[in-house]
């Protein structure tokens, strides 16, 4: 399939989702349990979309724990998000030299 | 109006550098996906998010069907709709509906956040700033790192693969952290996707993009059923206080 269509596609839904509330709704959501599935969505889609596929980031698995680790220890201690991503990064570089 | 825009400018620097280095990554993940350089831009140019663009990049390389790549956007996305309906209440009378259309292209985690956070209305133009500034580092990043991509050590991309799933990381964590509800979710959300990839080869239809909307869709439910949001504007609130 070309990717032409996927990109097409990606943009649209995204813009959709953003577009069609930001300029239609005029009232609040009341349900609560829509408005708690709303707040916890974000979270729960990151937490998935982070593990395992975490794991299988890097060249080999014990970098990518080794990264994975120092995010999490930085992120408990409310690193900024750049510390925290570039940690990462650089503690799987540095495993991935070692070994 | 011009020191309004000026002011959503300088507003947006720290966004548009922590968009840099998540971006750069986003282009090395790309790249190394398969994609081509102007794809891994154009993706950029035309969602501005990362969380998204990182799973349809996913869906792209394992050649995934048009409707997992339109309901993995939804799910992923629809977070985009709770801050456009809270951002809408916050909206300057000088918001007309052209402005609202091109406002709506740029509302991302980082861009509520700060955006809800100010106490007066909303004008265009500070939107506009806040908004060019941002959408310039996550674009120019992409197209550093889906070129560098190719120019960079191995060892030093390899490494970069990770970058996003630690800003991950970086949004969830320090939020779980204290709020309960919001680590029994998140904690819910990993066990389901990981049982979902072990059980991957029994499985086969079962793509990452739906192992990711099944296990998130899950736990959020569960979430809510424990812990609902008491209070209106909760939610609204909390997400402008952690997702920074």
């Amino acid at each position: 399939m070309s990717i032409i269509i996927y990109i097409a596609v990606m943009a649209g839904v995204t813009y959709l989702v953003r577009m069609i509330p930001f300029t239609l709704f005029t009232k609040k959501i009341t349900s609560p349990y829509i408005r708690s599935f709303l707040y916890y969505i974000p979270y729960t889609v990151l937490s998935a979309m982070t593990f395992p596929a975490i794991f299988f980031s890097t060249e080999n698995v014990y970098t990518s724990i080794v990264g994975t680790a120092a995010a999490l220890v930085l992120a408990f201690f409310k690193k900024p998000l750049i510390v925290v991503a570039l940690a990462a990064a650089g503690a799987s570089f540095i495993c991935g030299m070692i070994i | 109006m011009k020191n309004q825009f000026v002011r959503g400018l300088w507003h947006g620097v720290p966004i548009a550098l922590g968009y840099l280095s998540v971006s750069f990554g986003f282009g090395i993940m790309a790249v190394r996906a398969g994609l081509s350089i102007l794809a891994a831009v154009g993706i950029s140019v035309t969602n501005l998010t990362s969380a998204g663009q990182a799973a349809g990049v996913g869906i792209i390389a394992a050649g995934g069907t048009i409707l997992e790549m339109i309901l993995t956007q939804l799910v992923i996305n629809i977070r985009y709709s709770l801050m456009g309906i809270s951002l809408s209440q916050k909206l300057d009378s000088s918001f007309t509906l052209p402005h609202k259309l091109l406002v709506s292209f740029g509302i991302t985690d980082e861009i509520f956040a700060v955006s809800s956070s100010r106490r007066e209305p909303l004008r265009p133009s500070y939107m506009y700033g806040l908004i060019l500034i941002s959408f310039l580092g996550w674009s120019s990043g992409t197209l550093l790192g889906a070129a560098a991509g190719q120019l960079l050590p191995e060892s030093v991309t390899n490494a970069m693969g990770i970058v996003l799933y630690g800003m991950f990381i970086a949004i969830v964590v320090p939020v779980a952290r204290e709020k309960r509800s919001v680590l029994v979710a998140s904690s819910i959300a990993v066990l389901i996707s990981v049982i979902l990839f072990l059980l991957k080869d029994a499985l086969p239809f079962l793509s990452d993009g739906f192992s990711v909307i099944i296990s998130a869709v899950i736990a959020a439910a569960v979430a809510s059923a424990l812990f609902p949001i008491a209070d209106e504007g909760s939610s609204a609130n909390a997400e402008s206080e952690t997702i920074k």
